[in-house]
């Protein structure tokens, strides 16, 4: 049983959804980035993804965008997550890689998933990767036990959520707005009719991202899906933090009050 | 493999995030039957003809051939359309398209400005909202054409993410296209990106090689022994080449964007240096580091300044249909010059690097091997560089009367002589 399989289950049993933390590996450098990764995952979140910095993240918002530029002016070297990913399965949390295609596609996707599966992994998020052009990617993470995951969109067709769902493991990522990542003041209509139209193709758990940033959002979210996906707002926490000199602390307390917001009922 | 959706062999495919899939679908949809159907056909053709002013004319340039080794050079003027370059052919195609699918806004990319005046212009003949993103160092070095599409009603965005270029411009177009998709159509200027942009943005420039095909069989009785053409994403070599592709006889030569020379690691020759990968939703040829990051681009010319091809070119490539060699800035400016000083003719800085390729095979071939050149653009928006670039600036007014054609006279180089590009930026 893959670890996403045992984390989703252990958060049905305590009512609640699962919290999932997005940060991206190499910011602000690389040990900085795998404390501010742990800090999160001993802060309460259930899963992290480690995001690999990318010179075209096509799917991303300032945020993430400035926060890729800093990790690759750093000296970010795609095989430097694989000790984030360690960090994070040390401390206790899921880790997943959130990655564009190219980067895998250089290393080599059967290399990519063997050492990550080696590492701790449990699977990975393709924000530019479907699954009609994924076969590839798909008999690597099969033949190394790591969940390829997908992400359905508002747009999306009954029929591609069906095909969609079905090549995931693990969990669904849904989409929940058009747009890319950033903060936004409300998570959408849109989000919980889309996770009823997935709810009726697909068992897996449902994690819904793009927008979330504070408890009270994620409070709502958590009460139709299985899992609510941070990323933006915990991205600037740390920026912010570490620019101000307040060091992890802001992270910290932002991941407390989502911690506590998947957890209302 | 080649019946997969989109593909040219293992190239092409679409590489972006799920929530833009319903839209590519539509406009597959859409285009196919719009290409079919005789009232869309009937008014595109009708656009070219009255408002492009195709067909554009075949003009053979003797005393530019006489520094190519003997061979007959006949240019395909499609700087003599509406706006300048051959970016119009398809932008109308795809704003009838835009309308027909009941959007009312598109956006673009540009990087010479071509493709963003020409969607501009093609927004207000059709009372579409436009916006226009071009990366920042290239509203610089092409200001004249950011002042254009303003004039024309579009907003210009420029973009200082990155290596603040076209691939940056693309980059934020796909960012807005994912959030206003039900409104908005991308109207993408190159044959890249995800399918069905590579054939569907070939399809409307066909019409280039078609004309001339038929106008050089006029004058020489045949086919022409090599076409030429400059490739930045490669929308005017696909237009010229595909007419040719089943001609076995006919060779096949795209020029990419040498810029200070591809040991430098200063240039835009993705067939040199590049390697197979995936950028803008298209799998391709794409100057990348060993990590999968994208490189920067450099080259004179902000149109062949991208870091990535069409799909399409990576097949020609790969399967020696077609062969790709890069062109340097400087033999491009030589032979930006000299089609000037012989022709009466300012080519665009992008079509210079077909001009000078020309000159190369000529020499390289026998006498009398008739040559066809895409003259993609017009040179207006070119003028300021290549003024700084021969040092014909200021008050000296001796510059422009010296010198031998096409040589940049040491004395009034720029301060950087090795990044012309960056000379005109103060
Ligand atoms: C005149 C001209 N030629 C060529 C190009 C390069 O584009 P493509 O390779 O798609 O023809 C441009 C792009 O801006 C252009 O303006």
């Amino acid at each position: 049983m893959n670890a996403l399989d045992t984390v989703f289950t252990t958060c049905r049993e305590e009512g609640r959804a699962a919290l999932m933390a997005y940060l991206p590996a190499g910011f602000p450098d690389n040990q900085a980035s795998r404390e501010a990764m742990v800090a999160v995952a001993e802060t309460g979140a259930d899963i992290i993804e480690v995001g690999v910095p990318y010179t075209d993240p096509l799917m991303d918002g300032p945020v993430i965008q400035d926060a890729a530029d800093r990790a690759l002016a750093a000296g970010f070297r795609v095989r430097d997550l694989l000790g984030n990913v360690e960090a994070v399965a040390a401390a206790g949390a899921v880790p997943v890689v959130m990655s564009y295609w190219n980067p895998i596609l250089r290393y080599g996707p059967d290399a990519f998933a063997r050492d990550l599966a080696a590492a701790g992994g449990a699977g990975m998020v393709t924000p530019d990767l479907i699954p009609d052009e994924a076969g590839q990617w798909r008999a690597a993470a099969e033949s190394h036990g790591l969940a390829p995951i997908f992400l359905v969109a508002p747009s999306s067709t009954d029929a591609r959520l069906a095909m969609t769902t079905a090549a995931c493991r693990g969990f669904v990522y849904v989409a929940s707005t058009m747009g890319v990542t950033g903060t936004r003041t409300s998570v959408g209509a849109g989000a919980r009719q889309l996770v009823e139209r997935t709810r009726s193709v697909t068992d897996l758990p449902l994690c819904v991202g793009l927008g979330v940033s504070t408890g009270a959002q994620a409070a709502e979210v958590a009460s139709f899906a299985d899992g609510v996906i941070v990323g933006s707002a915990l991205v600037r926490a740390l920026g912010d933090g570490l620019d101000a000199g307040a060091g992890l602390g802001p992270l910290r307390e932002l991941t407390a009050e989502l911690a506590e917001g998947v957890r209302r009922s | 493999m080649t019946e997969r959706l989109g593909r040219f062999g293992d190239f092409g495919g679409r590489f972006v995030p799920e929530a833009l899939i319903a839209a590519l679908e539509e406009l597959d949809e859409a285009r196919t039957q719009a290409m079919a159907d005789p009232a869309f056909t009937e008014e595109l053709a009708r656009l070219h003809r009255d408002y492009t002013g195709r067909p554009t004319p075949l003009t053979e340039v003797p005393r530019f051939a006489e520094h190519a080794g003997g061979a007959r050079v006949f240019l395909k003027r499609e700087d003599l359309t509406h706006t300048g370059s051959h970016k119009i052919n398809n932008v109308l195609g795809q704003a009838l398209l835009t309308v027909r699918m009941g959007k009312r806004r598109v956006i673009a990319e540009t990087g010479a400005g071509q493709h963003g005046v020409a969607t501009a212009t093609a927004a207000a003949l059709m009372g579409l909202d436009c916006t226009v993103y071009m990366g920042e160092k290239d509203t610089r070095r092409q200001a004249l054409n950011v002042a254009r599409m303003r004039l024309l009603g579009a907003e210009v965005i420029p973009v200082s993410h990155g290596s603040a270029t076209l691939k940056d411009a693309i980059n934020e177009a796909l960012r807005d296209w994912v959030t206003n998709v039900e409104d908005t159509h991308y109207l993408l200027g190159t044959v890249t990106g995800p399918h069905p942009f590579p054939t569907m943005v070939r399809d409307f420039h066909r019409v280039i090689g078609d004309e001339a095909h038929d106008q050089l069989r006029a004058v020489t009785g045949g086919l022409p022994d090599v076409v030429c053409a400059c490739v930045g994403g490669g929308s005017n070599a696909m237009g010229i080449f595909h007419r040719f592709r089943d001609e076995p006889s006919v060779r096949l030569v795209g020029f990419e964007a040498g810029g200070e020379g591809v040991q430098t690691g200063r240039h835009s020759a993705r067939f040199s240096t590049g390697e197979p990968g995936v950028l803008h939703g298209a799998a391709t040829y794409v100057l990348q580091d060993e990590d999968g990051q994208t490189l920067d681009s450099h080259s004179v010319s902000a149109g062949l300044d991208y870091p990535s091809v069409g799909p399409e070119h990576a097949y020609l490539r790969d399967t020696g249909r077609a062969e790709y060699q890069p062109v340097n800035d400087d033999e491009a400016m030589e032979a930006f010059a000299l089609l000037c000083r012989t022709e009466g003719i300012l080519p665009a800085l992008e079509s210079a690097h077909a001009l000078a390729g020309a000159l190369r095979v000529g020499r390289e071939s026998a006498p009398g091997t008739v040559i066809l050149v895409n003259l993609s653009g017009r040179g207006d928006k070119d003028v300021e560089t290549a003024a700084q670039w021969f040092g014909l600036t200021g008050d000296d007014t001796t510059a422009a009367g010296d010198g031998e054609l096409g040589t940049r006279p040491p004395e009034h180089a720029p301060d950087h002589p090795h990044a012309p590009a960056e000379g005109i930026e103060a």
